[in-house]
């Protein structure tokens, strides 16, 4: 079982970030070993459809779950697509959200954004 | 002759100008790019003509073609495809229709399909003939629509065409610019006026086109965009009042030079302005 949280730095004290398409690197957590690892989000510098090409980036790393703080609307097509659960974060701790994975205390993410596309719904 | 009518922001007057230049004049075109909100029409109130559907053109897949090499999804700088479970997943709202997909992909896996962004119309009102784009809600750009609005066939119908541009700097003014022949420069007397009209200074300048400004809500006090003019040598062609007339009667969607002997002159005067300082251009610089 693989997690995959969006995150500040590339270590376990670092925190959540708040963007998933833009956060500068991913925890991949596999929650059997307890390994972690953690990869560049070389799609936050995209000029656009970054939330796609992290999903993508996601996809490829076969992770099970994503816990994020909030998704856009083309990032969760994807993921749902690859059958990904999404859980939504509850504080900025990356050890706590991952113990309150484990702990079945995450609660699924259902309020999409519709994106920052300048758009107005 | 092809005159654009633009400025930094929404709201300073350009609609306002390019109306009532069009109707002043003997016989226009008057060809409203800003495709995100139209509105020209709301004062001409023509007698629609004609409609046309724009279309751009968006990828397809052939699954049974695809083999999963994902050169598109890394070619593809906006991100519009994923590939995901074995199957190429396209974004149709981010796709910009560059086409670079098909290229790249050695299957021949790729088709274009035909994808409706939004309208144009054609109308009659008068001495104006009016095009109107309009661009579907969600669309990420409105460059093809004003491209069709701006074809050579619409722009050579009458002597006069007037370009009404969307508000701005950004690609779809460059669009509606790019084959004007001068440029009116729309400024309100303040400083965040100022701002915006030097977004459009430099913006003509890059294009190396003639223009001048016109202010717009001038009261009795001092003017910060009049005062940009000056120190920047920029041809002020003309002046219109902060009036709560004018204002009444353009929230109720008349025409004021149709109503107004002042406003009829202030307009006349304008539209000779513009046309003399063209002559020049086309003399001095031709």
């Amino acid at each position: 079982m693989k997690i995959a949280i969006p995150v500040e730095n590339k270590t376990l004290d670092s925190s959540v970030n708040p963007s998933f398409g833009r956060a500068p690197y991913f925890l991949i957590y596999d929650v059997n070993t307890k390994e972690s690892t953690f990869i560049e989000n070389t799609a936050a510098t995209s000029t656009g459809g970054a939330g796609i090409k992290a999903a993508q980036i996601i996809v490829d790393n076969k992770v099970n779950a994503v816990l994020s703080l909030q998704l856009g609307e083309n990032a969760a097509a994807v993921l749902k697509d690859a059958n990904i659960k999404i859980y939504k974060t509850t504080d900025v701790s990356i050890k706590g959200n991952i113990e309150a994975f484990i702990n079945e205390r995450l609660s699924f993410l259902d309020e999409i954004h519709a994106g920052f596309h300048g758009r107005r719904r | 002759m092809k005159i654009a009518i633009l400025s930094g922001k929404g709201g300073t007057g350009k609609t306002l100008v390019s109306v009532n230049l069009a109707a002043v004049s003997e016989k226009a075109t008057y060809i409203d790019c800003d495709v995100e909100e139209a509105n020209g029409h709301l004062f001409f109130k023509p007698q629609w003509v004609q409609e046309e559907s724009i279309a751009v053109k968006i990828p397809e897949v052939d699954e049974g073609l695809c083999d999963g090499c994902r050169k598109c999804v890394d070619f593809c700088k906006f991100n519009a495809l994923a590939y995901i479970l074995n199957k190429l997943k396209i974004f149709e709202e981010i796709c910009h229709s560059c086409g670079g997909c098909l290229l790249v992909c050695p299957q021949k896996a790729l088709t274009e399909k035909d994808k409706v962004i939004g309208i144009i119309k054609k109308g009659i009102s008068n001495n104006v003939t009016i095009y109107s784009g309009l661009l579907n809600t969600g669309e990420p750009s409105g460059v093809p629509i004003i491209n069709r609005l701006l074809s050579k066939n619409h722009l050579l119908e009458n002597k006069l065409t007037i370009i009404d541009c969307p508000p701005g700097s950004a690609c779809v003014v460059m669009e509606s610019i790019k084959d004007a022949d001068y440029c009116i420069l729309v400024a309100e007397p303040t400083l965040f006026g100022v701002h915006n009209l030097n977004m459009v200074y430099q913006l003509v300048k890059l294009f190396e086109k003639p223009f001048g400004v016109v202010l717009n809500k001038c009261t009795e006090d001092d003017n910060p965009a009049e005062k940009f003019c000056y120190e920047n040598n920029i041809k002020i062609l003309g002046k219109i009042p902060f009036d709560s007339k004018l204002g009444t009667l353009n929230s109720n969607g008349e025409i004021i030079v149709n109503i107004d002997e002042k406003y009829k002159e202030i307009f006349s005067s304008l539209l000779d302005t513009v046309i003399k300082e063209v002559r020049y251009e086309t003399v001095a610089n031709p």
